[in-house]
């Protein structure tokens, strides 16, 4: 069938696609067992405990690190820059790319991030304080693994890339950014091939689970796999979870000389802001973002099949998001809607991207993953289409709309479509 | 601390800095440079390790003495003699 949207319009080398991801998930390390314990409904939630706030819960990978990067250079680079280095070389082998011949300064590194430093920082005032806060103990090693750019710098000195390499800071809408950063560039003839996504490393800095603790927003549950529960009545907060996902993007009209395989190709995108409110969101301004995004994809709100939610199990951002989307999507029976954060809690930077990727396999497999640990609705999020703890096989996947949203009122949407 | 002792805990400091090297056949004479491919973060590593762990100073204009096993020993002798192994 031919597709009813933008791309129709568009010369092949101004259309983007994503011809690989790699990723490492509390839940999985590649796409296929990613995609695997979403539908086996396996959560990647475990008891963690960190300094100062103690037993907490957290999604916590486990990939094998040294396959890509010596313990020289983990030690002293951060974990944010292993988890980019681990998803780089991920996507670039799944790729099919001849790497070997490809010009690095054409290359594009761009890396979403909630933040980045904590952990650093938090290290050295712990270290510093058993030398009665004499700064003279201070690690020479703060400032590079502290500066924004870290982890698409470490990325960059990995595989020896010479093009354009930054982090795009957004909150927890920063997964999509680096993605529309990547389609961006792109476009603009920047680079020729953009690894582009997000990162989170934030299970190991204490005040993110401090903060939201005091916030009253950090999750609690006997279980941890069933403390992630966006949309739940007894949903009580956030899980904390670490995790990447890079994409490697490129232009059409080169993914088809080098007959690549493709996941997807962008159709479009939307990041607006709320300006209301340092963290509560805004619902109007982010039905406003989902419908500037599907306008400017000449796409309407019936055409999209999986919606995959932002909700990170908090009781407001969970209601507005939903009043978000029932303004959006109105009167379209043939929309699901589910949620990955149920299953590997809120990877911060990289949710979004890593969100998506769970999806992808939908244009495959025809099925849509659910909102796991919702055994009691709240009525308040009870939209039609709401996939909830089981699968469920649709029909013809042909596009997948895809939130992602974050303190100080930034919104984000990115819509692919089955190549 | 004796001359073997510092040995041992600079060969120690080096295991944290080069994780991946073998330094089982260190040769005190050769520079470390040479054999570990060391640069300078990470002999500011071995400064700040000697700070840490035995509140010994190395003031920068010393530190050339780092260069090889054998002339951190000579240098860190009189520095640490007093220390107590532990």
């Amino acid at each position: 069938m031919a597709f009813r949207d933008r791309t129709a319009d568009l010369p092949d080398d101004q259309r983007v696609v994503m011809t690989a991801v790699g990723l490492t998930s509390p839940n999985g390390n590649n796409l296929e067992d990613y995609r695997a314990a979403l539908l086996a409904g396996r959560s990647g939630v475990q008891a963690y405990n960190i300094r100062y706030v103690g037993d907490t819960l957290a999604g916590v990978c486990d990939f094998e690190a040294t396959k890509y990067q010596s313990r020289r250079d983990m030690r002293r680079g951060t974990r944010a820059g292993t988890i980019g280095i681990w998803c780089a070389h991920e996507a670039i082998a799944r790729s099919g790319v001849d790497w070997a011949n490809v010009d690095k300064s054409r290359v594009g590194i761009y890396v979403g991030i909630t933040e980045h430093g904590n952990v650093e920082t938090e290290n050295e005032i712990y270290s510093i304080k058993g030398y009665d806060y004499d700064t003279t103990y201070w690690s020479h090693h703060h400032n590079p693994r502290t500066v924004a750019n870290n982890p698409a710098g470490e990325v960059a000195l990995n595989l020896g890339i010479t093009g354009p390499h930054y982090t795009i800071g957004a909150a927890c809408a920063a997964g999509n950014a680096g993605i529309i950063q990547g389609v961006q560039m792109l476009r603009l003839g920047e680079c020729d091939l953009a690894i582009a996504g997000g990162v989170s490393e934030s299970i190991h800095t204490f005040g993110i689970f401090a903060s939201f603790k005091s916030q009253g927003a950090l999750a609690n549950h006997s279980d941890p796999t069933k403390a992630s529960r966006p949309f739940d009545k007894d949903r009580t907060g956030i899980v904390v979870a670490e995790g990447g996902s890079l994409y490697i993007l490129e232009r059409l009209s080169d993914a088809k000389a080098r007959s690549a395989n493709i996941l997807a190709e962008i159709v479009s995108y939307a990041i607006n802001t709320d300006a209301t409110d340092f963290v509560l969101p805004n619902p109007e301004r982010q039905a406003q973002c989902v419908q500037l995004a599907l306008k400017r994809g000449g796409l309407t709100p019936d055409q999209i099949q999986i919606v995959s939610t932002h909700a990170t199990g908090t009781t407001s951002g969970d209601n507005q998001e939903c009043e978000a989307l029932r303004n959006a999507f109105s009167g379209c029976s043939g929309v699901r809607f589910n949620n990955t954060k149920s299953f590997i809690g809120h990877a911060m930077g990289a949710a979004g991207a890593l969100e998506l990727a769970g999806n992808l396999p939908s244009f495959q497999d025809r099925v849509c993953h659910a909102t796991i640990n919702v055994d009691n609705l709240d009525e308040t999020c009870a939209i039609d289409g709401l996939v909830l703890n089981e699968p469920e096989p649709l029909g013809q996947v042909d596009y997948i709309l895809n939130n992602s949203f974050g303190m100080l009122g930034i919104n984000s949407v990115l819509i692919v479509r089955r190549f | 601390m004796t001359p073997a002792e510092i040995r041992d805990e600079i060969l120690d400091i080096l295991s944290d800095i080069a994780p991946d090297e073998d330094l089982s056949d260190l040769d005190d004479g050769k520079s470390f440079r040479e054999q570990l491919e060391l640069d300078s973060m990470d002999f500011l590593d071995i400064v700040m390790e000697l700070r840490k762990r035995h509140r010994v100073q190395i003031p920068e204009e010393d530190y050339g003495h780092l260069a090889s096993m054998s002339s951190t020993v000579t240098y860190l002798e009189p520095k640490m003699r007093d220390i107590v192994a532990a």
